[in-house]
């Protein structure tokens, strides 16, 4: 029984050695969680999938893309942003169990870095949703979708995917410490299923009547939704509006503002759990 | 590190959740190596104490100091001196406890090599060996107590706080976990339990604090307390479970202060200072009042009455007829 006591570091690299660490344990902790549940994890990858298939041949033949061109095509982009937005669910659902779990207070009162928490849940989440996009990448290959402006735009798109990603960890997070438990994971379930409605994801907003459409138009999932059909090229590309006119800036934009607005909320929320 | 002769010493703790004085100034000093028990009943504040001993949360008022270092300004020196089990077992439920225990080694800062060695030992230590790989949350809550005990002891904390550790065990669990704290005092470790059973605290604790309210009422060795409640009790035990309260206040009047009422059992009691005079005249009250009375007697006062009495109508109060304390 004779562990010693290791200080806390005291030097600003030996803290973020520390830091770095941690997360790294924190993140091996989450992909263990799906080594533990591969069938999990394969529903989770292949929900979007099934999504796919059944948008692009149950009703794909009713859609009409304006500009022409396949709506299976014009909507794997879309249910690559949607793919984006499930992992809110991922993320919100980890921190509230978590947080409901006492295990968030078991790491709060251990000498560790308290960053870790939420570096190791976001990276373990963004390695979550590469993989979630290389079988939906895999999945459009299949069906007939292609990137007709080279690599460099696709990769570019996967970039603003993932960027819309990286500004969602923070609404998961922050959802997930205000919540009373996992439970409240239906009531995110619900949120998200309108936001991806009423954007570009399966319908061009200009087939929508008014405001609607304005709205969708506006919507920061529609504004990466357009900027990767303008960096893959074919379908869906161009549109007359101003936003569809700056989708590329818009979809970096978007997600920096969401960032700025959700995580220092989080940090608050974080900092709150000791109040 | 200078070595504290009390482990734990709080001043003046304050702490308001909205319009609920969770703690209106409580006090405490545990002396290092000891076992001390922290009573009180649901929402007396015990988590709440815990909560900032373990620096979770910032008391509004008063300081602490655990293991020589103030848990507001040093809480990372703090941390790295206790081991917490929280009310509910904190541990990864979808990891094995194997996985479980590693992990909290890497995040105590041990390499991975010395994280596997003290995980497999502390498996050994706390009977979970057997379990291979199967989710915590699969385990049973007596498992998962001593899971959860283990992951507190990955460094051999000097300080460790237990926040009601066998409550929802069965009583095998709970001699279990019981002896777990004797080994960990014997060795040397400093133990604040907190727990709604005096038993518990009787037969673990050298010294008990028993708060309410956000108060401490009372604090003493649990020799101290029991004498202090002092007396022998009057109880009765009614046959007909719908004139319980009428014998209940003809007890309480007959002792002076409050009776307190088992349901479940049928009985009311109360302790008394003129035993006979009380008792007989609890027998011709409940005799003029017709009343079956299935038992009747004086009695050495047990720990729980003791404990209802500091915090459930007070010694001297006088008893209101009909009003009587429920037992939690
Ligand atoms: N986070 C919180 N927000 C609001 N009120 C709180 C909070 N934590 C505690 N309280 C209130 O403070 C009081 C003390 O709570 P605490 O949890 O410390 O009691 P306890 O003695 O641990 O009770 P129990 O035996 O039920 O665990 C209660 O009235 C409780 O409702
Ligand atoms: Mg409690």
């Amino acid at each position: 029984m004779t562990v010693s006591v290791p200080e806390p570091p005291g030097t600003l690299p030996g803290r973020l050695r520390r830091a770095a660490a941690d997360g790294r344990t924190l993140t091996a902790r989450a992909l263990a969680h799906w080594a533990r549940r591969p069938g999990e994890v394969a529903v989770g990858l292949l929900f979007p999938v099934v999504l796919v298939l059944m948008m692009g041949y149950l009703f794909g033949g009713q859609m009409t893309v304006p500009g022409g061109g396949s709506y299976r095509e014009f909507i794997m982009p879309g249910m690559f942003a949607m793919t984006m937005l499930f992992g809110l669910e991922t993320t919100f659902a980890a921190v509230a169990t978590d947080a409901a779990k006492g295990v968030t207070d078991r790491f709060r009162a251990m000498p560790m870095a308290s960053s870790a928490i939420v570096v190791g849940r976001g990276a373990a989440d963004l390695i979550h949703s590469a993989a979630a996009l290389t079988v939906m990448t895999g999945c459009g290959l299949l069906i007939g979708w292609r990137w007709h402006d080279g690599p460099g735009g696709a990769l570019a798109g996967l970039g603003l995917l993932l960027l819309l990603r990286f500004a969602l960890l923070w609404v998961g997070v922050y959802l997930g410490l205000v919540a009373n438990g996992p439970e409240s994971l239906v009531a995110v379930q619900i949120l998200v299923w309108p936001v991806g409605f009423l954007s570009s994801a399966m319908v061009a907003p200009s087939t929508m009547p008014g405001w609607l459409g304005t709205a969708a138009e506006w919507n920061p999932l529609s504004a990466t939704v357009t900027a990767c059909r303008e960096l893959f090229g074919g379908a869906g590309a161009g549109g007359g509006s101003w936003a569809s006119g700056h989708s590329v800036a818009l979809a970096v934009a978007w997600p920096l503002l969401i960032t700025a607005v959700f995580f220092p909320l989080a940090v608050r929320r974080h900092r709150h759990l000791s109040r | 590190m200078r070595v504290p002769p009390s482990a734990i010493v709080a001043e003046g703790l304050r702490k308001r959740y909205g319009g609920t004085e969770a703690l209106a100034g409580i006090d405490l000093e545990v002396p290092a190596g000891t076992v001390h028990g922290l009573l009180g009943p649901n929402g007396a504040g015990k988590t709440t104490v815990v909560r900032i001993l373990t620096t979770l949360v910032r008391p509004d008022g008063g300081r602490a100091e655990v293991a020589g270092h103030d848990v507001a300004r040093e809480a990372a020196r703090v941390r790295a001196r206790i081991g917490l089990v929280g009310q509910n077992a904190a541990v990864d439920e979808v990891l094995s406890g194997r996985q479980n225990l590693v992990m909290f080694g890497r995040l105590y800062g041990l390499d991975a090599r010395a994280a596997r060695l003290r995980a497999d030992g502390l498996l050994d230590r706390f009977r979970l060996t057997g379990t291979g790989g199967t989710p915590a949350g699969k385990y049973s809550g007596g498992m998962r107590r001593r899971l959860d005990l283990a992951a507190s002891m990955i460094l051999a904390p000097p300080v460790l706080f237990l926040d009601e550790p066998t409550t929802g065990l069965d009583p095998r669990s709970r001699a279990e976990v019981w002896d777990e704290v004797r080994a960990l005092a014997r060795g040397g470790t400093t133990v604040l339990l907190t727990t709604q059973y005096l038993e518990e605290a009787d037969r673990l604790a050298e010294g008990i604090s028993v708060i309410d309210h956000g108060r401490v009422i009372a604090t003493g060795t649990p020799e101290a307390l029991k004498s202090r409640a002092g007396g022998d009790r009057v109880d009765v035990v009614v046959r007909d479970a719908a004139r319980l309260d009428e014998a209940a206040a003809i007890v309480a009047r007959a002792a002076g202060v409050h009776a307190a009422v088992d349901r479940d059992a049928l009985s009311a009691g109360a302790p008394v200072t003129d035993r006979v005079g009380a008792l007989t005249e609890a027998v011709r009250a409940l005799d003029e009042a017709g009343i079956a009375v299935a038992d009747i007697g004086l009695r050495r006062p047990t720990l729980d009455e003791v404990f209802l009495r500091l915090t459930g109508a007070g010694p001297g109060e006088p008893a209101a007829a009909g009003t009587a304390e429920v037992p939690a």
